[in-house]
């Protein structure tokens, strides 16, 4: 992987590797409150089947995931634990932040000892607002992810840079309901 | 004393030495198995700390406050109306049996009741939640012990019961349809007819599980026999709920309470089971929720006519004084202790969740028992964390 590393990958190639990441993620499921339940119900339940979106939600542990869903609210007791499994996972690694408790607080935005948001600790790709959200609002959440694993330059998150576009100028994706390609 | 050959001698050696080497390995030394903060095992994350003798535990203690958020700190700093709205996520599977014992305190503070078809509107959302509740538990029984089959059945019928509580009160999983002196909303056109098959679809539900999971003999054998918590041990650690029934205790907060709520109105039975181990609680649900939707077929058919709310001040206002309402949620007994200074919002709400007592018992159960078994024995005394760490 030299030449990914160097981002001397032809730009063809890039894309071929990036539909093949985006359609074989391992997603791990840190189900930690309310949002655990809609979780289970999107990725385990027939009527939602995350599975043909091409997301397998079985890893045992944080060391075989691609993926990682923070559902539910993060407290100051959970938050160490948190970034030690994001820790454990090997790169490249993305994270859904799955409802309002993960997003901002939530409900619990004046409390005591809840952490406002998972970004805190650790990057976030793509926000899943509500409280809870529907399992349908996680399966986009998981396809906007899949876009934006498509328009990404493998170089830059192999090296540990986070999400940078293929092209400089190409156009952004619009994240809610907009056109995303 | 004979001449042994020299080969006779270094085997005879070689015996010895084997010999003082497995005394040595068979002689264990204690280790500390950590469980969880986020263990697929367990619901939500609930830590457990097991000191362990080769495969058994000999001492075990669980380990809260990881998913506390203060709630009983926040509701001192909400209105009334706004409390409902947090509290519906404390035992987030049946979020509207949550809110009912709260209303029923600030309604006996204001001196005011609900009109009947409210009352039986919320009877009837009750005993839906703890369906959607106890359901999901059948379900993910079979995954603590291997079977993934129930937990799909059991959310795709799941599914069926949301979607009653969604066409009635427009939110999936926390409605927040209660209101002080009612409810919010009347139901839909066309949601009783839909009820009454979902009912039945239910009773098939539990059908399937008993024959698949109940009746399995690897089931039978992880669950027969195993943490069995006797009558007076149970009624000394304060559970409740269908865990105290298991054990043999005739008590339910439904049948023995005079409450608003339209329980006396119905027929239903409230099951027992005298042997106290897994398997009597995980069957006592099971027959829980037949009830259920027995209970939910009967109000229905009853359902008066008439208003859904009473009449309230624009502005709540909720009056000095003290109140105590609990009620049999799906886990167990909740209750709200309110203390008002006439304000906007309460003084003061203490808390009485049911997983909270549920887990207290854990250190007395797992002691003794194989490792394995911490997994079905947590998973038969059924918790959720947000109801136990609050």
């Amino acid at each position: 992987m030299g030449l990914v590393d160097r981002g001397r990958l032809p730009a063809p190639l890039t894309k071929l590797f990036n539909i093949g990441r985006s359609y074989s993620m391992w997603v791990y499921q840190w189900g930690l409150a309310c949002c655990a339940i809609e979780m289970g119900a999107a990725f385990g339940s027939p009527r939602y089947d995350v599975m043909r979106l091409g997301v397998i939600p079985l890893p045992a542990s944080p060391r075989q995931a691609d993926l990682v869903v923070v559902s539910g609210t993060v407290t100051d007791k959970m938050a160490p634990a948190v970034k030690r499994l994001y820790e454990q996972m090997p790169e490249p690694k993305y994270v859904i932040s799955m409802g309002s408790c993960a997003n901002c607080g939530g409900p619990y935005w004046d409390s005591y000892s809840v952490t406002k948001g998972v970004d805190q600790i650790i990057p976030v790709d793509v926000y899943v607002p509500g409280c809870p959200p529907r399992p349908e609002a996680l399966l986009e959440g998981v396809v906007l992810l899949q876009q934006r694993i498509k328009h990404e330059d493998m170089g830059a998150r192999w090296r540990g840079e986070g999400f940078k576009p293929i092209k400089r100028d190409s156009e952004p994706i619009v994240v809610g309901g907009g056109p995303i390609e | 004393m004979t001449m042994l050959s020299e080969r006779q001698q270094l085997s005879y050696i070689a015996a010895q030495a084997a010999d003082a080497r497995l005394n040595v390995e068979l002689e264990t030394e204690g280790m500390t198995l950590n469980i969880g903060p986020q263990h697929p095992a367990t619901h939500g994350t609930l830590r457990i700390i097991a000191r362990l003798d080769g495969e058994q535990v000999i001492w075990a203690e669980p380990s809260a406050g990881y998913m506390h958020r203060g709630y009983e700190k926040l509701t001192e700093v909400r209105t009334f109306p706004q409390v409902t709205a947090l509290i519906n996520r404390i035992d987030w599977l049946g979020s509207f049996a949550n809110e009912v014992p709260f209303i029923l305190a600030a309604e006996q503070l204001m001196e005011i009741e609900a009109p009947p078809r409210a009352q039986h509107i919320r009877t009837i959302l009750f005993e839906l939640s703890r369906i959607a509740n106890v359901s999901l538990f059948l379900g993910d029984l079979g995954v603590q012990m291997g079977a993934v089959t129930p937990v799909f059945m059991a959310f795709r019928d799941r599914e069926y019961v949301l979607n009653l509580i969604e066409g009635a009160t427009g939110g999936r999983f926390h409605p927040n349809f209660d209101r002080i002196g009612g409810l919010k909303d009347d139901l839909p056109k066309g949601w009783l007819d839909e009820t009454r098959q979902v009912m039945k679809k239910l009773r098939n539900f539990c059908d399937e599980i008993e024959d698949l999971l109940f009746g399995n003999e690897i089931f039978q054998s992880r669950t027969r026999g195993i943490g069995v918590i006797p009558a007076d041990v149970a009624r000394q650690y304060g559970l409740s709920g269908a865990n105290l029934r298991a054990s043999g205790v005739d008590w339910d907060l439904r049948r023995d309470q005079k409450l608003p709520l339209a329980y006396d109105k119905v027929d239903f039975r409230v099951w027992t089971h005298p042997d106290g181990d897994s398997w009597a609680r995980c069957w006592i649900r099971l027959q829980e929720v037949r009830e259920a939707t027995k209970i939910v077929d009967q109000l229905i058919e009853t359902l008066p006519p008439g208003p859904v709310m009473t009449k309230v001040p624009r502005i709540i206002k909720v009056p000095e004084g003290e109140a105590w309402v609990s009620t049999e949620n799906p886990l167990g007994e909740m209750g709200y202790y309110v203390v008002s200074k006439g304000g906007l919002g309460p003084f003061r709400v203490k808390i009485r969740s049911a997983s909270f007592n549920n887990i207290s018992i854990t250190p007395w159960v797992l002691k003794g028992v194989y490792v394995p078994d911490i997994i079905t024995i947590l998973a038969s005394l059924y918790f959720i964390l947000g109801d136990i760490d609050r």
